[in-house]
C-alpha cells in the first residue's frame, strides 16, 4: 500500500515535471505553424521548424547563431567574473586579517536580498552614463552583481574545510598572499568554483529582464530578447518560437547535468544544517 | 554528528582566534588585502551603490506616491503581488519540505527522479514560462486538449479570467522553484544524524509525530530562511508574470515588478516606476534584516 502510494506520487511528479517540456516539443514539431491544433501526440515528426533555426531561413532567426554567441558569450564572461571576483574577495576575507571585514560580508549579503528587478530602473540610467547601454558587458556586469554576493557567501563557507594552517607554512616559507590564493586556495577550492561558475551560468541564462531593458540592436541581442520579439508579432510561427526555446535551453540543461555531482556538493557542503 | 559537520567544527574554530595570531597586517599584506577586495569593491560601488543611490533619489518625491494612490491600477496591483507571493512561496516552501522527504528514499528509481525532477530549476525560465502561456492558451493549448479529449470536459479559457490567470502565474512559479528547494531541504535533512530518529524511534514518534516533533524543529531554521529568501525573491519577479499571464485579463494579474517597468519604460515615466517599485520597502527591509540575522547567527549557506 505504501509503495503503491509512493509509486502514485512518482507517476504525478514525471508528469508535473514533463508536461510543459513535451508542450515545447509538440508545438516545435506542428507542421501548420498558423493553425495551433491541439493534437496531443505531434501528427507527424516535422523537424521542419529545427532545420529553419539551422539555416536562420526565417527573417526572426536571421541573426541567431550571432545571438545564440551573444548569449553564450555573456553566461561565459557571467560565470568566469563571478568566480574570480568572488574567490578573490573570499580570499581577502576569510584568510587575510582583515579587522572589520565581515562589515564588508555583511553588504554583500545585503544584495543578495535586493530583487533583481527593483534595480533595473535606475541601473538601465546608469549604463547610459557609462556609455554601455546595448552593449553586453552592461548585462555582464549585471549579472556579476548578483551572483558575486552568493559566490562570497558559498566560497568562505567552503574555506573554513581548507585547514589555516596550510596557509602558515606557506607563509614560513616564504609565500606571498598572491601565491597563496593561486596555489593553495584555488586549486583546494575547485568544487566550489565549479558549482558556484555553474550557478552564475545558470543566472545568466535564465535572466530576462536586464537583457530586455539593456540590449536593443539586432547586433547586440540575446536569444532570450529575440525570443521575446516572436511573443510581441501577431502572426509569428509559432512552432520556429518553440524550436528556439529548446535550441536556448539545451546548454544550460547539458551544463547542470553535466555537473549535477560538483553542483550539490557545492551548494549543500560545509554547511546546510537544521 | 556526521562526518562532514565535524570537520566543519574543526574549520570553525581557527577564523575567531586567528585575527590575532600576527597583529594586525601590515605593510605589504596591507596591500595585498586591497588587490584581492578591489575587484568586488569596484563591482559594488559602480553596479550596486551608485544605481541603488539613483533609484532612492530618483523615487524620492513625495509627489510621485500621491500620484501612485490616485491610479487605480496601483492599490490592485500590490494585492497581486502580495496574493502571488504570499501563496507562491508557502506553497513552494512547504511542498518542497514534503518533497524533500519523499526523496530521501534510497530506492534507485526515486533517485532517478530526483535528477529528472530538477529538469524545471536547469530549464532557462523564459522557454518554461513560454511553454506555460502556451499549454494554458485558447481552446487548443495542451492543457484544455488534454481536458477535452481525455475527461470530455470543456476547459475555461484561462486568460480571461482573474482568478485563473492569477493561479497559472503561481502555478508556473512553483513549477519552476521547488525543485531547487526541495534540493536544499533534501541537503537538510541529510545532515540529521541518524541516531536523533533513532531515539525518536524509541520514544514512539514515527510517521506525522516523528514530522512534527523531530524533522520540522530541526529544519525550523533552514525553513524560515529559505522562506525569507524566495519571498525577497518573489516580490522582484518580472519574468514569470510577464511571460505567463502577461498581465491577462487586462492588466488586471500585474505585480508590482511589472507594474513599475511598464511605467518607466513603456509610459515613459522612470520616476513613477522607481516609485512604484521602492512602495514594497516597508515590508521588504524587516524581512532583509531579519534574513542577514538569520544567516549570520547561524553560519548557515545556502
Amino acid at each position: 500500500m505504501k509503495r503503491l502510494g509512493k509509486i502514485a506520487l512518482g507517476v504525478g511528479l514525471v508528469v508535473w515535471t514533463i508536461m510543459p517540456i513535451y508542450n515545447m516539443i509538440l508545438v516545435a514539431l506542428d507542421d501548420d505553424a498558423a493553425e495551433y491544433s491541439g493534437h496531443l501526440w505531434p501528427s507527424e515528426m516535422n523537424f521542419e521548424s529545427f532545420r529553419v533555426i539551422w539555416t536562420q531561413d526565417y527573417w526572426y532567426l536571421e541573426h541567431f547563431w550571432h545571438q545564440f554567441g551573444n548569449s553564450c558569450f555573456m553566461g561565459f564572461m557571467t560565470m568566469v567574473l563571478t568566480v574570480a571576483i568572488g574567490s578573490l574577495a573570499s580570499f581577502g576575507l576569510g584568510r587575510m586579517r582583515l579587522r572589520h571585514g565581515w562589515v564588508l560580508g555583511h553588504v554583500a549579503l545585503l544584495t543578495y536580498a535586493l530583487p533583481a528587478s527593483f534595480l533595473a530602473i535606475p541601473f538601465v540610467h546608469i549604463m547610459h552614463r557609462y556609455g554601455l547601454s546595448d552593449s553586453l558587458w552592461s548585462v555582464i556586469a549585471s549579472q556579476t552583481m548578483f551572483a558575486t554576493p552568493y559566490a562570497i557567501l558559498i566560497f568562505q563557507q567552503y574555506g573554513r574545510l581548507i585547514p589555516l594552517e596550510l596557509d602558515d607554512a606557506a607563509r614560513v616559507d616564504g609565500a606571498s598572499p598572491g601565491q597563496m590564493y593561486w596555489r593553495i586556495y584555488l586549486p583546494l577550492m575547485a568544487p566550489a568554483l565549479v558549482a558556484v561558475g555553474t550557478y552564475a551560468l545558470l543566472l545568466a541564462w535564465n535572466e530576462y529582464l536586464y537583457q530586455f531593458l539593456l540590449l536593443s540592436s539586432t547586433q547586440s541581442m540575446t536569444v532570450a530578447v529575440a525570443l521575446d520579439q516572436f511573443f510581441d508579432s501577431d502572426e509569428a510561427p509559432w512552432n520556429y518560437m518553440m524550436a528556439t526555446a529548446i535550441v536556448y535551453s539545451l546548454p544550460p540543461v547539458a551544463t547542470y547535468y553535466a555537473l549535477r555531482r560538483y553542483m550539490v556538493a557545492g551548494l549543500t557542503m560545509g554547511g546546510v544544517k537544521g | 554528528m556526521s562526518g562532514a559537520s565535524q570537520s566543519l567544527e574543526i574549520g570553525r574554530v581557527s577564523p575567531a582566534r586567528r585575527p590575532f595570531r600576527f597583529g594586525t597586517p601590515r605593510g605589504s599584506e596591507r596591500a595585498w588585502i586591497g588587490a584581492f577586495l578591489i575587484p568586488y569593491g569596484a563591482v559594488f560601488v559602480a553596479f550596486l551603490a551608485y544605481p541603488v543611490a539613483f533609484g532612492l533619489w530618483m523615487g524620492s518625491s513625495p509627489a510621485l506616491y500621491g500620484h501612485l494612490a490616485r491610479d487605480p491600477k496601483f492599490l490592485p496591483t500590490v494585492v497581486n503581488t502580495l496574493v502571488y507571493v504570499g501563496i507562491g512561496v508557502n506553497v513552494t516552501m512547504f511542498g518542497a519540505l514534503l518533497l524533500s522527504g519523499y526523496f530521501l528514499d534510497k530506492s534507485r528509481w526515486i533517485k532517478a527522479l530526483l535528477v529528472l525532477f530538477m529538469l524545471p530549476w536547469a530549464l532557462p525560465a523564459i522557454p518554461a514560462f513560454v511553454s506555460w502561456h502556451w499549454m494554458l492558451i485558447s481552446h487548443h493549448g495542451l492543457v484544455n486538449s488534454l481536458l477535452d479529449q481525455v475527461f470530455d470536459i470543456e476547459g475555461p479559457i484561462w486568460f480571461n479570467e482573474y482568478w485563473l490567470a492569477l493561479g497559472a502565474n503561481i502555478v508556473a512559479t512553483i513549477w519552476k522553484w521547488m525543485p531547487f528547494w526541495t534540493l536544499i531541504f533534501l541537503a537538510g535533512r541529510m545532515a540529521i544524524p541518524q541516531d536523533i530518529y533513532d531515539a525518536a524511534d524509541v520514544d514512539g514518534a514515527v510517521g506525522i509525530s516523528r514530522f512534527a516533533y523531530v524533522t520540522f524543529p530541526l529544519l525550523g531554521n533552514l525553513y524560515l530562511i529559505c522562506t525569507l529568501l524566495s519571498t525577497l525573491w518573489l516580490i522582484g519577479d518580472f519574468t514569470t508574470v510577464n511571460f505567463v499571464s502577461n498581465g491577462a485579463p487586462a492588466r488586471m494579474t500585474e505585480v508590482l515588478a511589472t507594474y513599475g517597468t511598464h511605467l518607466a519604460f513603456q509610459s515613459g515615466d522612470p520616476p513613477l516606476g522607481a516609485a512604484a517599485m521602492l512602495s514594497l520597502l516597508p515590508l521588504m527591509i524587516p524581512l532583509a534584516i531579519l534574513l542577514i540575522r538569520k544567516i549570520r547567527a547561524d553560519e548557515l549557506q545556502l
